[in-house]
């Protein structure tokens, strides 16, 4: 078990830098999630722990050592990968037993530690089986298997559920949750899916071209947002985002269509400015008449039973917006609906920045 | 039941074949026909008229301790062949596999010697061997040995495989290396955090997931040894000294065309085609298998 420290990672394939200077500290026993969309540098980052990718600039340290310059092997550290990258031409256990033997370890212990980690797996039955008569959800569970009889010191998952289908991801997503507690590793978790990252990581990294927009637990992410990035990403619905002008006082804002709502907690300052205002599609609430802040304009009602989302437009503008709404509410298409929300659930950027402001 | 698509009758499925049909049939099937009839035949010693003799043709050649010399001396120019230049070829892929910059100049390096005619690459040792110009036999002197392959058989012979082998190896380089690049890069660096170095990483993972290829090449050399090396024989020994590197399809042509023996020769190249056929069933039944990543 160990603490990885990044400092100031940048990496640059020629002259394209894909990283931009990445810092940040993963706790002993910490299951960190790198979170960001395709080509925001996540598995690279991961891979240059791993030791795949070498390491333009900046220090990388398991434990107490740099490991910029050692070997893979000599990291103490196990990987998942995101096509399992099981040995075609081994059988499970010798898949499992790889690394143990290579490490020389006494052919009793290797045969403990490889059926102790298969029946945590429950893969006793398939041992002599080849990797092409498993399933994916075994398959995925060799992989598993494989990091876990080594005993490192730090868990690398590459994307290791985005092969699977929907069912067997939130299934294997538990498990993986489950098993990370009771071992306790350090862990890095690579994906782009924003529910797995919210629901495995003790921390979450938002990557966004290279750089980290937020490393937070995920209720300070969800919460706090701290720039118009993680604001989008976390969150489904996604959080929608509306042009506001801050009224002289800093009590009221001005929308983009003349609705007037009052200023979100801590715009004391932000008098006259222009800005964009989140609110999550949950924190809109159906208005009457005379308490409504807004209008919005309805498009298309979705009802998922367990409640119903709205999308819609500002009334008279085209600025998109969506509202989460409790329960079963019939909504007619093409409807005007009043709106309105609890300052303390408004998140204030600015537009130039996109840091959070208030 | 599979499904079969029926399409209305035309000649036209005909058609398309000929050509491969006629081919096949002007430039195999009747000089092949042409050969097994021969081989039934014994000619007199004048070329006057030939006499049908069913299989004494045969049943003389394996009566003959030069045949079977022959045949002995080809399994192991063959073996040694195809070893020589299958490990050579796996080790240059090896490499080569792990080179990013100037992969494409490397490969197009090595491929050249494909591209040589087998008389010219024979041509080619030739004159680095000779006993008298060549550069090789003037290091060797320096180690104390003295090379003639003129005079020495075993030299001759190991001359003849280093040619054969050097042409081959470009050909085994290719396949070699499409196969270690279709292995996944995952497994490989999955193997690599697992604590293997390249060289386990090679022989445990690496080597055994290229085993079909392994197979094929194994097939394709040993038939290239076979029928292939004419050239490069003829270029460096002819066969000598004393028939130390003459091989089955040298001692075809030397029985047959210097000899005169034409009977004998068919029944020589009789045997040839029952051997090569047989390698090729093999190759069809076993090589079509793959390995699943």
């Amino acid at each position: 078990m160990a603490k990885i420290a990044l400092e100031h990672i940048r990496k640059a394939y020629g002259p394209t830098e894909v990283i931009h200077g990445i810092d940040g500290e993963i706790k002993d026993g910490e299951f960190v999630v790198i979170v960001g969309p395709s080509g925001c540098g996540k598995s690279t980052l991961l891979r240059m722990i791993a030791g795949l990718e070498s390491v333009t600039d900046g220090t990388i340290r398991i434990g107490d050592k740099v490991v910029n310059n050692l070997e893979p092997s000599q990291r103490d550290i196990a990987m998942v990968f995101q096509n399992y990258a099981l040995y075609p031409h081994m059988s499970v256990f010798d898949n499992m037993s790889y690394g143990l033997k290579i490490r020389g370890l006494p052919k009793a212990e290797i045969k403990r530690r490889v059926e102790e980690a298969a029946h945590i797996l429950e893969l006793t039955p398939y041992l002599q089986r080849a990797p092409r008569q498993l399933s994916g959800g075994q398959r995925q569970r060799v992989a598993m298997g494989r990091a876990i009889v080594r005993e490192p010191s730090v868990f690398l998952f590459d994307e290791p559920l985005s092969n699977l289908d929907a069912k067997l991801r939130v299934q294997m997503r538990l498990e993986i949750k489950k098993l990370q507690e009771r071992l306790g590793i350090t862990s890095v978790y690579v994906t782009h899916d924003q529910v797995e990252a919210m629901t495995l990581g003790h921390r979450l990294m938002v990557l966004n071209g290279g750089n980290v927009e937020q490393f937070g637990s995920p209720i300070d992410l969800y919460d706090k947002p701290q720039t118009l990035f993680v604001a989008g990403f976390i969150g489904s619905p996604a959080m929608n985002i509306l042009d506001a002008v801050c009224g002289g006082d800093g009590k009221s804002m001005t929308l983009f269509n003349g609705d007037v709502i009052t200023a979100a907690s801590g715009a004391e300052n932000l008098a006259g400015k222009s800005l964009k205002a989140g609110m999550r599609p949950e924190h809109l609430h159906l208005a009457g008449s005379h308490d409504a802040q807004f209008s919005a304009h309805v498009d298309v009602v979705e009802q998922l039973g367990a409640d119903t989302i709205v999308h819609g437009t500002l009334l008279n503008t085209e600025e998109q917006l969506s509202v989460r709404l409790d329960g079963i509410q019939r909504l007619e298409r093409g409807s005007t609906i009043g709106l309105s929300v609890d300052p303390a659930n408004v998140h204030l950027f600015d537009p130039q920045t996109t840091q959070r402001v208030n | 039941m599979i499904k079969r698509v029926h399409f209305p009758a035309s000649p036209l499925p005909y058609l398309l074949v000929a050509p491969q049909i006629l081919i096949t049939l002007v430039f195999f099937i009747w000089p092949a026909s042409q050969a097994l009839y021969q081989s039934f035949l014994i000619e007199d010693a004048f070329g006057l008229g030939s006499e049908f003799v069913w299989f004494e043709n045969f049943q003389l050649l394996f009566e003959d301790d030069h045949y079977i010399d022959s045949f002995l001396r080809t399994a192991f120019f063959s073996a040694a062949v195809a070893f020589l230049s299958m490990s050579f070829a796996l080790v240059l892929a090896g490499f080569a596999d792990r080179v990013v910059k100037g992969a494409t100049f490397y490969r197009t390096l090595l491929i050249w010697p494909y591209a040589i005619a087998p008389v010219l690459a024979g041509a080619l040792w030739v004159f680095m061997f000779n006993p008298t110009l060549g550069i090789f036999p003037y290091f060797l002197q320096a180690f104390g040995i003295d090379w003639n392959h003129y005079l020495n058989g075993s030299q001759a012979m190991a001359l003849v495989i280093m040619a054969a082998a050097w042409k081959q190896v470009a050909y085994n380089f290719l396949f070699y290396l499409a196969a270690m690049q279709s292995i996944p890069k995952s497994v490989i660096e999955a193997a690599a955090i697992d604590g293997a170095g390249p060289i386990k990483r090679f022989s445990t993972i690496i080597f055994p997931l290229i085993s079909p290829t392994t197979f094929f090449l194994l097939v394709i050399n040993v038939v290239y040894a076979f029928f292939e090396t004419f050239g490069i024989i003829h270029a460096v020994t002819q066969g000598g000294p004393a028939n130390s590197t003459t091989i089955l399809v040298y001692k075809v042509f030397n029985d047959g065309f210097v000899g005169l023996d034409l009977g004998g020769s068919a029944a020589q190249s009789v045997i040839l085609m029952i051997l090569v056929i047989a390698m090729t069933v093999i190759q069809f039944r076993y090589v079509e298998r793959k390995v699943e990543y």
